[in-house]
């Protein structure tokens, strides 16, 4: 296994980025990336509008920097360590290509028939990326924190609301995935 | 020169993300479709590591390098915005493929159109701010 190249296993993923939290943690900060897209807000103005973002939104340069440092590094991981090609369950893959004629599993990152430049031009696939991002934002805050702020942080220390909403992510993963998508592709 | 110290652990966070396919749709999906351990691996062993870690920060009452606090606290009591928040976070999820840390980072690795989940992120954040206070937390 050429680990620089090749992608990495859970095993070596999952305790780095355990090592990400301690390392924040040791800094004196938390690991959680949502709250960004408020600083961002704040930043831009939305003060004005809510008073949800009205705080010193300079107290979290630290974090973009983070996410400044996120962007780096998916450019250098993309470009330099990776063939960028995510090989998945084929039994899963088969499933992509025979109901939703997603066919670029095994052959790219993202798939291609919403991700690429060609298809992106879409309004059904504007609309999907768009609301997404919407429900992301909006459930983020709502529940306090996403992924790495709850499932991560959180549960790391034995929150039950980390629990509550992390069962909360699952769920409505579930449906979106089980329920939704045969409605959408 | 602090600012230098955050930027790198966002670089060393972003390689992982991206390394660790975390950040591609299609092993969302396949989480989703319990198709495979890779991600629970991920999210468990980060867990696991993470637990003993704080008790460990806890237990031996370690700082962090300013003085100060670990950033530890408990989280606010409730059940509804947790659910519920969570509930609207997950098929947001599952529908773009992405969460916000990876968002930033596919968006370092060239994919564009992921710019259009960010907006969608910062204006479901700012609608959140907006009707806060209507909402049951």
């Amino acid at each position: 296994m050429n680990l620089f190249y090749d992608p990495w296993p859970w095993y070596i993923s999952g305790p780095l980025i355990a090592l990400v939290m301690f390392v924040l943690l040791y800094l004196g900060k938390q690991f959680g990336m949502s709250s960004n897209l408020r600083t961002a807000c704040s930043a831009l103005g939305a003060g004005k509008a809510a008073d949800f973002f009205k705080f010193d939104w300079r107290t979290q340069r630290w974090n973009l920097m983070v996410v400044l440092g996120a962007i780096i590094g998916g450019f250098i991981a993309s470009n330099f360590m990776s063939d960028n090609i995510v090989t998945i369950n084929p039994d899963v893959a088969q499933q992509l290509a025979d109901d939703y004629n997603i066919t670029s599993a095994n052959q790219a990152y993202l798939p291609t028939e919403i991700f690429s430049m060609e298809n992106i031009a879409q309004p059904k696939n504007i609309l999907i990326l768009l609301i997404g991002g919407l429900l992301v934002g909006f459930g983020a805050r709502y529940a306090g924190g996403c992924t790495s702020g709850h499932a991560i942080s959180g549960l790391s220390n034995l929150q039950l609301p980390s629990l509550i909403a992390v069962v909360g992510f699952f769920i409505g993963g579930l449906v979106m995935i089980h329920l939704i998508y045969p409605l959408i592709f | 020169m602090r600012y230098i110290t955050y930027l790198i652990v966002g670089i060393f966070f972003g390689i992982i993300m991206f390394k660790s396919e975390a950040a591609s749709w299609f092993r969302i999906y396949e989480m989703f479709q319990f198709g495979s351990f890779h991600m629970y691996g991920i999210m468990g062993s980060a867990l696991a590591i993470g637990v003993i870690g704080v008790q460990l920060i806890k237990r031996k009452n370690i700082k962090p390098i300013d003085g100060g606090e670990m950033r530890l606290q408990p989280k606010d009591k409730g059940f509804s915005r947790y659910m519920i928040g969570g509930i609207i976070f997950g098929l947001g999820w599952a529908l773009s493929g992405a969460c916000p840390g990876p968002m930033y980072v596919l968006a370092g690795a060239g994919y564009l159109p992921i710019l259009i989940v960010i907006l969608g992120a910062l204006l479901g954040t700012f609608i959140y701010g907006l009707v806060k206070n209507k909402l049951p937390h």
